[in-house]
């Protein structure tokens, strides 16, 4: 059996801002990933991100990727994929299956960021192919170099909506528009504005009715929906699209937390079963940590500043930071958090935030 | 009532009147200068770091609109390409024979060339008629964001804020 000081499942922003962290302070630190590449959706986001330079605004994602992972090769963290977590046991001990083999690992701390998974919507013709997740639209794009589709209808109009739908316009695509069931658009203003300059429509208060067609996507109708959300008749219109993506909201991915006996709560603000933690990201259960769309859907910049209080915190309990320099270290983590939880968008995540903390106090 | 951005996706032009980030009109007849059209208290100040003269102050809380002093404003463009959200144009009212330019980020791919005939679109999308393209920017600093400049009848120096390239 492996030992390890601590162990990150997940290599996206978070638990490698955590693995980087801690792998600063002198912690003994491997990273898993059940992907072939690391770096979770950051290598996707190829917009410039927001925030203030501490955040590293106006980079794109899949740099800000490409500097985590140099990062944590010039400090040494082992970054592990092909490896699926399949169990966390007492006392630290997981199996993890590496390729086709199965090995037992063992870690004093282990910081859990799997992330989260895209919701879906059933109507009829939802298992058309030509039906996808957003997020896979842009895996395709951004990723694979495939264009999904050359029609696209977007459901969804939060900031994965709008952003997606610029980028289907990058990578060539003709949007026909962005729709959502909610009375106003979910995402920024400003990510609405650069695709409604170039004429993408949306409608609100429309939820898709169906997706047309025989063996795959040949239209779709929506149709408007009343205060209380229920579809009025005869207001169906009809899109000539090839195909439909869905973007409405992410679920974080908690099954190892459940099955290792984590307190969860319902926060539906942060998007559904959420684990409860204080203030340095550690659960219910001594020794694992959250960090990212896992302790609550929020954005890459904030998933990689709780990474790094998660792996400050790991640093101090493992001895490598003294109080007060830790301390410290943290404040300066929740300064550079605090921009991004205030404002229209983020002061409601930022309040049930403290809620999660407050559980933890009983 | 939500505002209308909220339901359209884009500003209209009563909502982006007394806004902090639009240089009077007084400012715009006399020499280039940037127009923010950011209006939602997200957490954001890259234009505010990257001003070198101190032209747009947005503060220590960045989910403040930032605001525009157009008189300190020198028209360097930096902010046209660094705003993530592109929100930020170049406008000139100062040319002559009723004509002004307006210059806008540009993330699409080919790039029309300088001296191309495009069709010039409204916050909204829609067609306001042919514009000329002339001039076209893209260095490494600006990582991928080129910057697009067209040459429009004065009146629509407001409301010029994208392009269609002809086929």
């Amino acid at each position: 059996m492996h030992r390890y000081e601590m162990i990150c499942v997940g290599a996206g922003p978070a638990g490698l801002a955590a693995a980087v962290e801690a792998a600063k302070h002198g912690v003994q630190v491997i990273v898993f990933d059940e992907n072939e590449r690391p770096g979770g959706q950051l290598f996707k986001q190829i917009h410039k991100f927001f925030g203030s330079r501490e955040h590293r605004a106006m980079e794109r994602g899949f740099n800000i990727g490409n500097s985590f992972l140099d990062e944590a090769n010039e400090l040494g963290v082992e970054v592990s994929l092909n490896s699926v977590v399949l169990g966390i046991y007492e006392n630290g001990a997981m199996n993890v299956m590496v390729g086709d083999r199965i090995e037992q690992v063992k870690a004093q701390k282990i910081l859990v960021a799997t992330g989260a998974s895209e919701n879906m919507i059933p109507f009829p013709g939802w298992t058309l192919p030509g039906v996808i997740g957003a997020g896979a639209a842009q895996t395709m794009a951004n990723i694979h170099g495939i264009r999904p589709g050359n029609d696209i209808l977007m459901v969804g109009s939060g900031n994965v909506g709008v952003i997606v739908s610029y980028q289907m316009i990058q990578a060539g695509s003709r949007v026909a528009a962005v729709i959502d069931a909610a009375p106003k658009i979910g995402g920024y203003a400003v990510h609405a504005a650069k695709i409604a300059r170039v004429g993408v429509p949306f409608l609100m208060s429309h939820t898709i009715k169906a997706a047309h067609g025989k063996d795959r996507v040949e239209g779709a109708t929506v149709i408007q929906v009343d205060d209380s959300w229920k579809p009025i008749t005869g207001t169906e219109k009809r899109f000539d699209v090839d195909t439909i993506c869905i973007a409405v909201g992410l679920n974080p991915m908690t099954q190892l937390l459940r099955m290792a006996g984590c307190k969860l709560t319902y926060v539906p603000t942060l998007g559904g079963r959420i684990p409860a933690h204080d203030v340095n990201q550690e659960t219910s259960i001594k020794g694992i940590y959250v960090a990212g769309d896992i302790s609550g859907i929020e954005e890459a910049s904030t998933a990689i500043i709780e990474g790094r209080i998660a792996g400050l915190a790991i640093a101090h309990s493992l001895g490598y930071l003294d109080e007060d320099q830790f301390l410290d270290q943290r404040e300066q983590q929740y300064q550079s958090m605090k921009g991004l939880r205030s404002g229209s968008h983020g002061e409601r995540r930022g309040k049930a935030k403290k809620y999660l903390n407050a559980m933890m106090k009983g | 009532m939500p505002r209308d951005y909220k339901i359209t996706g884009f500003l209209s032009d009563e909502e982006l009147k007394d806004s902090p980030g639009i240089p009077s009109e007084a400012r715009r007849k006399k020499s280039p200068v940037a127009a923010i059209e950011c209006l939602e208290d997200i957490p954001c100040n890259p234009c505010e770091s990257s001003c070198n003269v101190g032209a747009i102050i947005v503060g220590e809380d960045i989910t403040n609109l930032p605001h525009l002093d157009g008189e300190k404003c020198v028209a360097c463009q930096t902010c046209v390409y660094i705003c993530p959200g592109q929100a930020i144009f170049m406008v000139d009212e100062s040319l002559p024979d009723g004509k002004a330019t307006v210059m806008m980020p540009y993330e699409f791919r080919p790039l029309p060339e300088k001296g191309d005939l495009v069709i010039a679109l409204d916050r909204g999308g829609q067609e306001l008629g042919d514009a000329e393209v002339i001039a076209v920017r893209q260095t490494k600093r600006m990582d991928q964001t080129a910057t697009v400049t067209i040459e429009v009848p004065k009146d629509w120096s407001m409301r010029a804020r994208a392009i269609r390239l002809k086929n």
